[in-house]
């Protein structure tokens, strides 16, 4: 769905650069669609927020022009603003709940959370102050917590947010991350034009402000076991590793040149800014056909990547029909609007390469829709005789990642599921006993704010453990 | 916290020996595993095989050749300068376990990689030979810290300036011909590699290589150093770098090593042309 209201770069200039397509509310607008709002009593748009948002409170403050009270009600609640504002799915959340998209449309709870993060931002930057005293107002019956030490292992959605809730309220946390930058897939996933990346610096900033600390280049399992971080006087642990192995077709041809998982796709162009080459030093190759078989965000943004790298032509290939694709509304309509191809009900069978092993041709099936799976969804069933051929240079899988098995084979007790995810009940807790998992890493891909909701609730079991 | 570099020795005219500040990965480091590097904000990531470790001093020690814009700009660095990201260890350690009587071969700075898996064999109570190569003499190294853990060292030059002349191959089939051994382990160039691989395999030797990919992440997450080995494909950040050499589909491995030559020399071109390149104004 179109947020009303919001200017966008137009799809011609846009596809020439990385700077990010929605422009976001100027204060007018804000304050005009802030008007907008009911302040319910009985908020049912807090319902659809995973993280508890008080809603109707930050925007009656926009509402008041109080900007920076507004921010201070979402910080409340939620660290990273300025990355849900623009990347949460608020129309199954928030905005799905909001009485007034019975009638008509919905409240733009996202555009308004992200006017009021990037108010602060722009205008009134958390100073080292306004975090101490964040710290200390959460922070008032802190005594039990004090010194005791948590390690949160992986800096995405889920352990910015339990590592930020546990540093405010006093605990010595640590989060401890492989790659040389925080932010998970919020930082190599979720391109720039997205979500820039000087947001999440910022919003990383504020978490290391308010008392966590964040040890990069480190890989659980190899810098350190869970076992010798014990050793090392932690007492507890958040595994919120996330969904980072890449799956693969599994066809004939897949490992040719020019097939990309798009977790090494994204990789290159949003952590490593191939598309900067060579003023930075990754490279990355890409076709003037590009192909990518999916139809998630991960492929709407592999998709949208590809055009702005200078990809004549590029397709979505997926098996389902549209009613079935998981991708946010509006990403697939900026992806339309960009110039994308879509072939759906379509499945690769084979991959045909030249004889120096680059990607040539793509051999697909067309599908029809058969009865529901496990998943709710149709299921795709292959039409007899309708094999084709499809010219193509590059491949992008973006067909879902599993729980990587680094850390995790390093603990034998660990309950996991058979497809490999940690085992954790209602508060996060896993087999054992001082170990919480969250986020992608226990429900298979999901979404950024599930993550974050997760990242909660985790942090709020771990302190009724760690105060007892 | 960027790493400090505390030694910086060339070894060759395009070999350079790094001791590195590195406290948590000199403690946890064994034969076989690697690090990966970022030099600075725009830089790449790059693996490189851990051929030292002094726990006691809290340091690592690197042995690269200058092949590209990042090994370059590496060499570039002096005693004090600062790397700013290193990750590790990495990868699967060697672990073979005693096998009687291994022969090791290193081509080339690979030579390098091969050094603390001969220590690890010796220490695990292996019957040690070793077989090195390189272009020329001047491009041999590590030599005398090889000759005193192997009895039997043969040093190979492609122009006979040093040691006999030839290829590694050639003392390997003598010695495989002439007796039995029960392992044998190879570091080097992919094609030299490959070869070696071929001539083991008809003595039914069982053979570790040390595959050395493009990587990028290097955790498992991208799967861009991925290889076929019997027919899986298997990433070689985490489930290897060491495989058996006579799995390997050769083949597949050397065009995907192919993927970004030219992309590498632009990167050269460009990081040479410096002072006239706006790319890094």
């Amino acid at each position: 769905m179109q947020v009303p209201g919001m200017k966008k770069q137009e799809p011609k200039g846009r596809i020439r650069n990385f700077d990010e397509v929605a422009l976001g509310y100027t204060e007018e607008e804000a304050i005009k669609e802030a008007k907008r709002c009911l302040n319910c009593k009985k908020p049912l748009c807090v319902l659809g927020c995973p993280v508890e948002i008080n809603i109707p409170g930050f925007i009656t403050k926009i509402k008041e022009k109080d900007f920076e009270g507004s921010i201070k009600v979402l910080k409340d609640k939620n660290s990273l603003p300025a990355v849900c504002g623009r990347i949460c799915p608020q129309e199954d959340q928030c905005e799905k709940k909001c009485v007034l998209g019975k009638k008509g449309s919905p409240i733009n709870i996202g555009t308004l959370e992200r006017f009021a993060a990037d108010w602060e931002i722009k205008y009134h930057p958390p100073s080292p102050k306004a975090s101490a005293d964040v710290r200390r107002s959460f922070n008032e019956s802190g005594q039990k917590r004090e010194g005791k030490k948590v390690a949160v292992i992986g800096s995405g959605p889920a352990g910015l947010t339990c590592a930020a809730d546990l540093a405010k309220i006093g605990y010595n946390v640590t989060i401890f991350e492989s790659l040389h930058k925080p932010g998970g897939v919020l930082v190599y996933g979720i391109p720039n034009f997205r979500l820039p990346k000087n947001i999440i610096d910022l919003e990383t900033d504020y978490i290391q402000s308010l008392g966590a600390k964040l040890e990069i280049n480190f890989l659980a399992g190899k810098s350190s076991t869970i076992e010798e971080l014990r050793e090392d006087g932690f007492k507890a642990f958040f595994i919120a590793t996330g969904a980072g192995l890449p799956y693969f077709l599994g066809i004939e041809g897949e490992n040719f040149n020019g097939v990309y998982s798009a977790n090494e796709f994204l990789t290159r162009v949003n952590l490593m800014k191939a598309y900067r080459f060579p003023e930075y030093d990754t490279p990355i190759r890409i076709g003037d056909k590009v192909g990518v078989i999916g139809a998630g965000n991960v492929a709407m943004d592999s998709a949208r990547c590809a055009l702005r790298l200078g990809a004549k032509e590029v397709t979505i290939i997926y098996r389902r029909s549209e009613a079935e694709m998981p991708a946010r509304e509006d990403e697939i309509e900026n992806a339309r609007e960009e110039g994308v191809r879509f072939e759906l009900l379509t499945n690769p069978i084979r991959i045909f390469g030249d004889d120096k092993g680059w990607v040539k041709r793509m051999k697909c099936m067309r599908n029809e829709l058969g009865a529901p799976d496990e998943s709710g969804r149709r299921s795709p069933v292959p039409i007899k005789g309708s094999e084709f051929i499809m010219d193509i240079d590059t491949i992008v899988c973006a067909i879902g990642q599993g729980p990587n098995p680094l850390l995790l084979a390093t603990l034998p007790d660990l309950k996991l599921t058979k497809k490999g995810n940690i085992v954790a009940d209602e508060s996060g807790r896993s087999s054992i006993q001082d170990v919480w998992a969250g986020g992608d890493i226990v429900t298979g891909a999901a979404t950024v704010i599930e993550a974050m909701g997760a990242g909660k609730k985790v942090a709020r079991s771990i302190d009724e453990y760690l105060r007892k | 916290m960027p790493f400090r570099i505390v030694e910086a020795k060339r070894l060759s005219s395009i070999t350079n020996l790094f001791q590195i500040e590195a406290a948590t990965i000199a403690k946890k480091a064994r034969a076989g595993q690697f690090i990966v590097l970022r030099l600075d904000e725009k830089g790449e990531r790059i693996p490189l095989t851990i051929t030292r470790r002094d726990p006691a001093k809290g340091t690592i020690t690197i042995i690269f050749q200058e092949v590209g814009k990042t090994t370059k700009k590496l060499a570039s660095l002096k005693k004090g300068d600062k790397i700013q990201d290193i990750i590790g260890p990495l990868g699967k350690k060697t672990d073979f376990g005693y096998v009687g009587k291994a022969i090791f071969i290193g081509g080339g700075v690979g030579v390098a990689e091969i050094l603390p898996v001969v220590e690890y064999a010796k220490e695990s109570g292996n019957g040690i030979t070793v077989i090195i190569g390189a272009r020329t003499k001047e491009l041999v190294i590590l030599e005398e810290e090889l000759r005193k853990l192997a009895p039997r060292l043969i040093v190979m030059t492609d122009d006979g300036s040093h040691g006999r002349k030839g290829l590694v191959t050639t003392p390997l089939k003598e010695l495989l011909t002439a007796e039995k051994f029960d392992l044998a382990y190879c570091v080097g160039p992919d094609i030299m590699m490959k070869v070696t691989c071929d001539v083991t395999k008809e003595f039914k030797l069982k053979t570790l290589v040390s595959l050395d990919s493009n990587m990028v992440d290097a955790t498992g997450m991208c799967g861009t150093c991925r290889v076929s080995i019997g027919g899986a494909t298997k990433f070689v950040c985490v489930d290897g770098p060491e495989f058996e050499g006579h799995l390997v589909d050769w083949d597949l491995f050397l065009k995907r090593q192919k993927r970004f030559v030219n992309e590498e020399k632009k990167s050269i071109e460009c990081n040479e042309a410096n002072a006239q390149c706006r790319c890094r104004a």
